[in-house]
């Protein structure tokens, strides 16, 4: 999230779309409520089901699962071609102004630089004009044709209401009033949230989607305002605290980078990041990269961390492929991996097509879980009947199945998805025989060693750099852990004039105290001042509102820097002014900058001096043009999802997401639409949480069986009855069900042709106390997101028919 | 007496303690005192508190679990009650359905309660000890890592990778272990590593 849970409070209007937050996030759904009571915000939901948030909501649009990049590329033409933009925003801070040099062009639905032949793009084209002086030449009167501001104006021309409807499916009235209600709040005095989750990124076009949303919300002026932002609501209680960690294939913590093959030294990975500013006197943090890096490292190897090994640099191992979790099953099938730990985790049930995933994990040698109950992945080998047909005598994996503390039998820290980190306190000891995640890996860990120390083998150094010093190495204490999260100075650091500004050995108070000449450590510097000199910051308790703007800026520790609103620079003019009195937030006093927040910005820097808002970027203002950062080009496109039921109504010849990986041998998995005519989609019921309250007595006796969501035209087209047996089958596979026929789906017609819809909830499998049924994603397509690689669950192609149910 | 900020600025840095002594530092006289003790006196006298959040959604509401001494295993702490965290900004006190549930996930029938392991091509699980299972995962993993680590690609470079073990790591798990195994799988030289931020 840019901005918090508590601040939807402050929105005028909320648009929910690709998510549902009513049944999915309940609490904090709770906040719009409290926006549409106290200050009269109007709700719109976009679904393709006429979700719970749809039903509390001013008003509701439907929308044919896949196509949201055509309904918000509508929203974009419809502010730009009727001017209902906040123009001094967009002028001062996007890069509307900025030249697109030449050689950059979009033909066909494909932009310049594409090869066929590996389903990429040579980005170089997607880029600024560089003037002499080394900056990006702008045109502040927006005009020049090659500005982003024409290009956009030319780019987004195509997604007319109409069009919208023929591809989308939502009346173009319903469009209309969406699309109206969010040009009303391009004025600086109103302010809309976008609220979304998995219904935005769960397409092999998901990352598109969401930058087509954050186009909007900047062209409004609606990033770094109360009441704004774009929100990503997220999955699991922790998923933003362990991506910040970084435990995904590319990453490091605090969002650097892994190095790879190509970056031999520590030098040659730091000097593809120097982050040079675009334009005259920005800020561009990312030059501080190095000092980050450099503390990771010190954090990472302790005092075997020097400057004449390059800090450890090369005990990390290098990349040669990104091992996202598609390639990590992919790899898995082609029998390459031996061996997988999953730590509270599914992923027979969480990765898309469960057939190969059966087949990658019966090629293991070994698979360790470790979770506080059982999970279906862990019994991959049992032979469940329908629902999980193998045979044990042939799978040679040998499996441990591990008893883990529950959340409530461990401390530590969390980070919820408005980024605060805070603390958890254990309530009882781990129950049964179960050990906290951080004893296990602790154990594992120092036997590995040990059992190096004693007979040797390959790769001893890098094994035992790693700095392993707890008080005590087999039971690490979570608030040392936090403490090395964040760092300390190792020597007396000085200023300028040779004072002492922080002594050795004490906590850093904030990440601008890092240095780069490995004088200080800190693994992540995102969470630099959680736990600084003055102790642990994410069990602070007082939840006062000083500002009376819902801002509880004693609770916890949002990152970075304790601050709950992302780029909150923007809530002021050019000139440090608010935009308006109901929007008042962060502005300059005359002196410095102050307000409801901690300043995203430096803190004394005045506004004369013309440095942006958006000081991450080299730019120091926000992208609506990509420029190379996205895998597809630089502006959205409307592509089709892989299984779709049309061609792509405006660029019929592309079929899908055109720099989408798909492996060798999955082509051939995706159905067509003449023997599978129908979409269906995935979705979350408000009872169970992912694969895992399946396992829980409480949750199953409320919600006990999985069933398939249809509508009353499909129903009486094919012949199913309410509460009838149903078979599902895409071209990987079946799941039966109970038909739930309901009034919340109606087909749509789609380029002319009726196009019907199904819902299915993804919560059940063969363990559990739930009834039995087969994983969800025995249907869905092993592609992903061409950035993300996150799969395409959202919108896929079946067909249904009725069966007589089992005998009772 | 304005209640809610003297509970506020006492629990101010203080997640966890006796619920009995809750009530003295509300600052209640003696007779609002006994008042007070006379309406909910078992779960406040006799149980622990610890402030905790709903291990499910990404809104992670606070919440107060109290544990009380177990009746069938003297000595322990058993957790017999959870509710929202009246003083957490983000919810105030509410879960959902999910979260209101979750003290019978913490006492699932489905809970894994011992080691389990399953030889190759074996039709069950058999109850191991810990030391068995962690050896032989130990073992497993040093003879793997010994025939496949790579310290060198055919250009020469230093690459110090292991490409044949993944690792998923848990999104609900906390932000220390996310570190712990960070630690533990680079040290080891994984590039497959994974968790639930993408699906
Ligand atoms: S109680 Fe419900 S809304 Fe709150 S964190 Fe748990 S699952 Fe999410």
């Amino acid at each position: 999230m840019t901005n918090s849970w508590t601040d939807i409070k402050n929105a005028d209007v909320v648009w929910i779309m690709g998510g549902n937050a009513a049944e999915a996030h309940p609490c904090g759904f709770k906040w719009v409520t409290e926006a549409k009571a106290e200050r009269g915000a109007k709700l719109m939901v976009v679904d393709p089901r006429f979700t719970r948030s749809a039903a509390v909501a001013d008003h509701y649009s439907p929308i044919r699962p896949g196509t949201d990049i055509a309904f918000l590329s509508g929203v974009v033409n419809y502010l730009l071609s009727n001017d209902k933009i906040h123009k001094e925003y967009v002028r001062n801070y996007t890069n509307a102004a900025y030249i697109v040099k030449e050689g950059y062009a979009f033909n066909e639905g494909l932009f310049s630089g594409y090869n066929e032949a590996n389903r990429s793009y040579d980005r170089s084209s997607w880029e600024y004009e560089i003037g002499p002086d080394g900056f990006a030449v702008r045109d502040l009167t927006l005009e020049n044709p090659r500005s982003v501001y024409q290009l956009m104006k030319q780019h987004f021309s195509v997604y007319t209401p109409e069009t919208v409807e023929r591809i989308t499916g939502s009346p173009k009235d319903k469009f209309l009033k969406v699309a109206d209600w969010v040009a009303s709040t391009a004025t600086g005095d109103r302010a809309m949230t976008i609220m979304y989750a998995l219904g935005w990124t769960q397409h092999s076009h998901g990352a598109q989607n969401i930058r087509t949303a954050a186009m909007i919300q900047l062209l409004c002026g609606n990033i770094g305002v109360p009441g704004g932002g774009i929100n990503a609501l997220r999955g699991h209680s922790n998923v933003q605290g362990i991506t910040d960690i970084g435990t995904l294939t590319a990453s490091l913590p605090g969002y650097l980078a892994m190095p790879t093959d190509s970056e031999p030294t520590l030098e040659s990975h730091l000097g593809k990041r120097t982050f040079k500013p675009l334009q005259a006197n920005q800020t561009s943090y990312w030059q501080n990269y190095r000092k980050f890096y450099v503390s990771f490292l010190k954090g990472m190897y302790g005092e075997k961390a020097t400057k004449e090994n390059e800090f450890g640099y090369n005990w990390l191992p290098k990349l040669d492929v990104a091992y996202d979790c598609l390639r990590m099953f992919e790899t898995m099938y082609q029998g390459k991996t031996n061996g997988l730990i999953c730590q509270g985790f599914n992923p027979l049930m969480s990765i898309a097509h469960t057939k190969k995933s059966i087949a990658g994990l019966s090629k293991l040698k070994f698979l360790v879980s470790i979770d506080p109950i059982e999970t279906d992945t862990a019994r991959f080998w049992e032979n469940h009947g329908e629902y999980n047909d193998v045979d044990p005598a042939k799978i040679q994996t040998e499996v441990f199945m591990l008893p883990c503390a529950s959340f409530a039998e461990e401390e530590g820290s969390l980070t919820n998805s408005s980024r605060c980190v805070s603390w958890k306190w254990a309530a009882a000891e781990p129950y049964h025989e179960s050990w906290r995640d951080a004893d296990f890996l602790a154990d594992l860990f120092l036997r590995i060693r040990k059992l190096y120390e004693k007979d040797g083998g390959k790769g001893i150094e890098p094994l035992m750099a790693v700095d392993w010093s707890y008080k005590d190495p087999l039971h690490p204490h979570a608030e040392e852990v936090l403490k090395e999260l964040n760092g300390k100075a190792l020597v007396d650091l000085k200023d300028g004039e040779g004072k002492v500004t922080r002594a050795a050995g004490q906590q850093l108070a904030s990440f601008a105290e890092m240095r780069d000449d490995g004088s200080t450590d800190g693994v992540q510097w995102i969470y630099t001042g959680v736990f600084g000199p003055n102790g642990n910051l994410a069990q602070r308790r007082d939840n006062s509102d000083p500002s009376g703007m819902n801002v509880y800026g004693s609770w916890g520790f949002a990152w970075p820097a304790n601050r709950r609103i992302l780029y909150n620079r923007a809530s002021a003019d050019p000139d440090g002014k608010p935009w308006s009195e109901a929007k008042k937030y962060v502005f300059w006093d005359g002196a410095k900058w102050t307000g409801a927040d901690i300043p995203d910005y430096v803190p004394t820097l005045p506004p004369s001096r013309g440095a942006g808002p958006f000081i991450m970027n080299p730019e120091g203002v926000s992208r609506l043009f990509a420029r190379g950062m996205m895998a597809e080009g630089p502006f959205p496109v409307h592509y089709e999802p892989f299984e779709a039921p049309v061609a792509n109504p405006l660029f019929p010849k592309i079929k899908g997401n055109p720099v989408a990986r798909v492996f060798k041998g999955d082509m051939e998995v995706f159905g067509t639409a003449k023997e599978f005519p129908i979409v269906a989609t995935t979705y979350r019921l408000v009872e169970h949480f992912h694969y895992w309250t399946k396992g829980v007595h409480a949750n199953a006796v409320i919600q006990p069986e999985f069933f398939v969501e249809i509508s009353e035209e499909l129903a009486r087209e094919k012949g199913i009855t309410r509460g009838g047996w149903v078979r599902v089958w895409s071209n990987r596979g079946a799941v039966k069900g109970k038909a739930v026929v309901t009034k919340r789906l109606k087909p749509l017609k789609i380029d002319g042709k009726t196009v019907h819809t199904v819902g299915m909830p993804l919560n059940y499998g063969f363990i559990g106390e739930a009834k039995k049924a087969s994983p969800i994603n025995t249907l869905t397509p092993p592609v992903g997101d061409a950035n993300s690689q996150t799969p395409e669950f959202k919108a896929f192609l079946v067909d249904i028919e009725p069966i007589s149910g089992p005998v009772a | 007496m304005n209640m809610e900020l003297s509970r506020r600025q006492f629990l101010a840095g203080s997640g966890a303690g006796l619920a009995g002594t809750t009530i003295a530092a509300l600052g209640f006289g003696d007779v609002e005192s006994a008042h007070a003790v006379s309406i909910r006196p078992f779960k406040l006298a006799q149980t622990k508190e610890a402030r905790s959040t709903c291990p499910y959604c990404a809104v992670s509401c606070g919440m107060v679990i109290f544990s009380a001494q177990s009746k069938s295993a003297p000595g322990k702490m058993e957790i017999v009650h959870i509710e929202g965290d009246a003083d957490h900004p983000v919810n105030r006190g509410t879960l959902c359905p999910k979260g209101s549930a979750a003290l019978d996930y913490i006492r699932s029938e489905t809970r894994v309660k011992y080691p389990m392991y399953r030889k190759p091509g074996a039709n069950k699980f058999e109850r191991v000890s810990w030391d068995f299972a962690m050896e032989r995962i130990a073992k497993l993993m040093k003879d793997d890592r010994d025939q496949n680590f790579i310290e060198k690609n055919n250009d020469g470079t230093t690459v110090n990778r292991w490409t044949t073990m993944a690792f998923l790591s848990g999104s609900s798990c906390t932000n220390e272990t996310g570190w712990l195994t960070w630690k533990v799988a680079r040290g080891l030289g994984l590039l497959q590593l994974e968790n639930q931020a993408r699906i």
